[in-house]
């Protein structure tokens, strides 16, 4: 039979507040266990939340970009479990009034094709602390760092209808959010963190086969392989006739299988209530607009802006304009160097090709934008060819001074000077005669393809500074005597 | 020396009259004489309250005390109070030392008074008699074989036989209200939101309120100016500017006019109760105000929503009592699952697994609808009678109580009849207004409590109005000779 996919997601994005969602303690990764806490992240009998505006104010940015109605008035509800790290049993969250409601964004894919993808929600909530079931002989150790950290979670509609649709959702989810500073991105440390609905029906149905939920999906490539793992899965069932299980799942990307964690049955009922210990959040259009003003440049715009003046092809501007630090520094290159084109590719190629291989982030390049547009600059003006240009870029990374600096120090400015060069060619024509007779008895077409030849004696002559524009019409006159 | 109030107590501290040690001793004494027999306190803090007075007593001296500067009180067990056993009554806290300070007992103790000790109470303020306690029933000194009532039944009693100048309490459908009248005490809820509840044990977060349990009026008063006003701790605390609370209590009551529901002099009232509170109405006809016949016609309808909307609450709030961080963890536990209902089931009373139990009930998948969201709708109605009837009078009076003070032992096997002791109270917290009880008389020899309700952050004319009708009555001053029912 021909499926077709039908794929929901449900991101969690942490809010890159100073302090927690319901408290004053600092929010940070890595530190000692339950030092990040203060009365409220323990659950301490009498203590009570107190709402971080800091929070609202980046949940309503975000509602701003994804094209949403926000939340005049909003209520936090409290979700009810059991579970040792949820120090007070229920987890405060948003159910019946969240702070954003219906939007949507538009995903292009590799392909180029653009699709559109619904927002049901995005809500505000506290994440729970951390179980830890190493190290501490037989029982579970609980730190309480994480607890009421504050999480946007952002949920789709089942509008997606591929593995590479969900990447390239998800991927658009996660540079508007560090477009717009509101989290940091990091899903390795679960700053992002992604729960993915999936469910099969036949192509031209209309009802939604029944979906299982994969939780807690890490990163794009995982998110992907799980996709299609599922599918697979699914397919497999539905092939041999039988009925898919709605259950909860976790995928082992070590094992690339998809397993069940528990099922519907098993689900608690979490007796959601509106909080009594929080007002209810009520919003002033003002306030809303206000924020609307703040908005920065966000990634769509950025590309269209790139096409229409850097002149950018679509995927090249899509490509810089996908993290904003790369448009930033892309953009930095340019006014140093001059040249969109030869910018663009200098950072998506050579550029990128050194801090993937080192592992670094663009902001953290040892090359800055502006040394890096000054060395292209240099192309530009001829000084040297692209080829040195990259040795010294090596350079540069390595600490070895400024393009000019390793220009000068290492004399690697091309020669334009017609009378050394011709000197230069005089003698690689007396050393090669055989090439040379072969040459002048060739016709013109194999001519061109001959002097590939000389151009790399007189190259290897020069160590690479004689300039090819000046090169070649002088090779031709002498060899053609 | 201990029956003095509150503004002579300080003016002989200042005067150096007394010192804040010698009274504080004498209140320890009192305490060591009649808490075997009343079991009002569940910790006395003898030696930390007299290291306070010594303080005090430095304070005064230096001219830098502060209002209530050496006035011994003492605290319902469910104030956190840094270093202090905090209980709740309840087992499952029975072993918890709180690491912080509510606002309500640290702006007491900023202004000066000294904390004498932690107050019984029914365990999380689940109950009307204070018989639901860990640590044993608390007994009415007016009658001791008779119920202070609850919740906070430990204050009441406290400030009752003399052990306490005054005492704080909470209340969630009558908790101070009830004891106070009970007991013959002067008692104040005040307006929800007005007293913060940071560092109070929640029962029913959306209905818990603190106040000032004392002899009198005035010494709510004083207990009032310490504690109301707004906390940035508490989301719910309402920033309205607070009172000088003492400085209208004498205004004259000409033209005030009383509201008399209707609805709270009906079947079930104990004559003798309503003899008093007509008495006592009468009395503010005296002194120049007028009374008008109301209804509060949604009255009756404020026991299921508040059953409903308290257990609620509550089955959430005494989730995060599991065993796990602090309280009572069961011997042992097998697994996960084990501890948390062992613990559980250990650490907490029938009476509050019941309400846990309803609560989740009410809260559940198929049942929000009916249960929770209907009492929600149900406590909008009431709020709208409160507000449509003070749109008409001044305040609302009536009993506190259907009844006096009942036997111990008599209800606690009939919960319904227990909870139907509230039907006066619950509404006021549902709506969210101010209300007192005042002393009003006496009803086969036990004391009668006069409930006055006024409008949202009206608690400077409730003031007022009973410090009035306690310069003209003398109910207030009696006290209780302890030797019935021993």
């Amino acid at each position: 039979m021909n499926w077709e996919i039908v794929i929901g997601l449900e991101i969690h994005a942490q809010l890159s507040t100073q302090s927690k969602l319901f408290s004053g303690a600092p929010v940070s990764f890595g530190a000692e266990a339950n030092t990040q806490t203060t009365l409220v992240d323990l659950g301490m009998p009498g203590a009570l939340p107190v709402f971080n505006k800091e929070a609202l104010r980046m949940a309503v940015m975000f509602g701003h970009a994804v094209n949403a109605e926000i939340g005049m008035t909003s209520v936090f509800a409290r979700k009810n479990y059991f579970y040792p790290d949820l120090p007070k049993g229920y987890q405060t969250s948003q159910m019946d009034d969240p702070i954003v409601g219906v939007g949507h964004l538009d995903v292009t894919l590799d392909d180029g094709t653009t699709s559109r993808i619904g927002i049901t929600r995005a809500h505000l909530e506290e994440d729970a602390g951390k179980s830890l079931h190493e190290d501490f002989h037989g029982m579970s150790g609980i730190d309480l760092n994480r607890s009421s950290t504050p999480l946007l979670e952002i949920v789709s509609e089942p509008d997606i209808r591929s593995a590479k649709e969900a990447v390239a959702y998800v991927k658009m989810i996660h540079s508007i959010v560090t477009y717009l500073g509101i989290c940091d991105g990091n899903m390795a440390e679960g700053s992002m963190r992604c729960d993915v609905n999936i469910s099969l029906r036949p192509k031209g149905q209309i009802e939604y086969g029944t979906r299982t939920e994969i939780k807690n999906v890490n990163s794009f490539r995982f998110i992907e392989k799980a996709i299609y793992t599922e599918v697979e899965r699914q397919a497999d069932i539905l092939e041999d006739g039988g009925r898919i299980i709605q259950e909860t799942r976790l995928y082992d990307p070590e094992k690339d299988e998809t397993r069940s964690m528990r099922s519907k049955e098993d689900a608690n009922d979490y007796r959601y209530f509106p909080c009594p210990d929080l007002l209810p959040v009520v919003l002033t259009q003002e306030y809303v607009d206000q924020i609307k003003q703040t908005l920065p440049e966000l990634p769509t715009e950025k590309a269209t802006r790139f096409m229409s003046e850097y002149k950018l092809s679509e995927y090249d501007a899509g490509v810089i304009s996908s993290t904003r630090p790369m448009a930033d520094y892309f953009e930095l290159v340019n006014k140093a160097a001059g040249d969109s084109k030869l910018s663009a590719n200098w950072v998506m190629g050579e550029l990128s090709k050194l801090l993937n291989q080192n592992q670094t982030d663009i902001k953290d390049s040892p090359v800055d934008a502006h040394n890096l547009g000054l060395l292209l600059a240099r192309i530009k003006d001829n000084t040297i060819n692209g080829k040195t240009a990259k040795d010294i870029l090596l350079n540069m990374w390595n600490g070895e001074g400024s393009a000019d600096e390793i220009i000068d120090k290492k004399g690697l400015k091309q020669v334009t000077d017609t009378g050394a060069i011709e000197s230069m060619i005089k003698e690689i024509i007396d050393a090669n005669p055989a090439q040379v007779d072969q040459f002048r008895a060739a016709e013109a077409d194999k001519q061109k393809k001959m002097i590939g030849f000389f151009m790399g004696k007189a190259m290897k002559a020069s160590q690479g500074k004689a300039n090819p524009g000046v090169v070649t019409p002088i090779l031709m006159k002498l060899l053609k005597g | 020396m201990l029956e003095q109030n509150i503004s002579s107590l300080i003016k002989k501290l200042r005067q150096k009259e007394i010192t804040s040690v010698e009274l504080t001793q004498s209140y320890l004494n009192k305490i060591q004489e009649l808490n075997p027999s009343l079991n009002s306190f569940i910790t006395v803090c003898s030696e930390s309250a007299l290291a306070a007075a010594k303080k005090a007593d430095a304070a005064i001296d230096a001219g830098t005390a502060g209002p209530l500067a050496g006035i011994p009180i003492a605290h319902k067990d469910l104030f956190c109070t840094q270093g202090t056993l905090t209980t709740c009554a309840s087992k499952m806290l029975s072993n918890f030392v709180a690491p912080y300070e509510s606002t309500v007992t640290a702006r007491l103790e900023q202004a000066g008074a000294i904390m004498l000790g932690k107050t019984n109470m029914d365990e999380f303020a689940m109950g009307s008699s204070n018989e639901n306690s860990h640590y044993g029933l608390v007994k009415n000194p007016w009658n001791l074989n008779q119920v202070p009532g609850g919740s906070s039944g430990g204050s009441a009693v406290a400030v009752a036989a003399g052990m306490a100048v005054a005492t704080t309490g909470t209340d969630t459908g009558g908790s101070i209200r009830q004891p106070a009248s009970f007991c013959g005490i002067t008692g104040l809820k005040p307006t929800y939101g007005r007293v913060s509840r940071f560092g109070m044990i929640a029962y029913a977060s959306s209905l818990d309120q603190a106040g000032p349990m004392a002899r009198s009026a005035e010494d709510c008063a004083h207990l009032m100016n310490a504690i109301a006003g707004f906390d940035p701790q508490d989301s719910t605390s309402a920033e309205v500017d607070t009172q000088d609370y003492l400085a209208d209590l004498n205004k004259p009551l000409d033209g005030l006019t009383i509201g008399l529901p209707k609805e709270y002099f009906g079947e079930g009232l104990d004559s003798g109760v309503a003899d008093a509170i007509m008495q006592a109405v009468k009395e503010f006809e005296k002194l120049g105000a007028t009374v008008k016949d109301i209804s509060l016609p949604n009255l009756k309808l404020s026991i299921p929503a508040y059953y409903v909307i308290a257990p609620s609450e509550a089955s959430s709030n005494l989730s995060r009592f599991d065993g796990v961080r602090y309280g009572h963890r069961c011997e042992d536990p097998k697994d996960l699952l084990d501890m948390y209902t062992r613990s559980r089931a250990e650490g907490f009373s029938k009476e509050v697994q019941k309400r846990i139990m309803v609560g989740t009930y009410a809260l559940s998948e198929g049942y929000y609808d009916a249960y929770y969201l209907k009492a929600q709708r149900i406590r909008r109605l009431i709020k709208q009678d409160f507000v449509n009837a003070l749109n008409e009078v001044d305040v609302i009076m009536g009993p506190v109580a259907p009844t006096t003070a009942f036997s111990i032992g008599s209800k606690t096997d009939d919960p319904v009849a227990m909870y139907l002791e509230d039907i006066y109270t619950l509404s006021v917290n549902l709506a969210g207004i101010p209300a007192m009880s005042v002393p009003a008389g006496f009803s086969n020899e036990m004391p009668v409590g006069l409930q006055i309700m006024g409008n949202y952050f009206a608690e400077s004319k409730l003031l007022n109005i009973a410090h009035q009708f306690q310069q003209n009555t003398d109910w207030h001053l009696q006290t209780p000779s302890m030797d019935k029912g021993a």
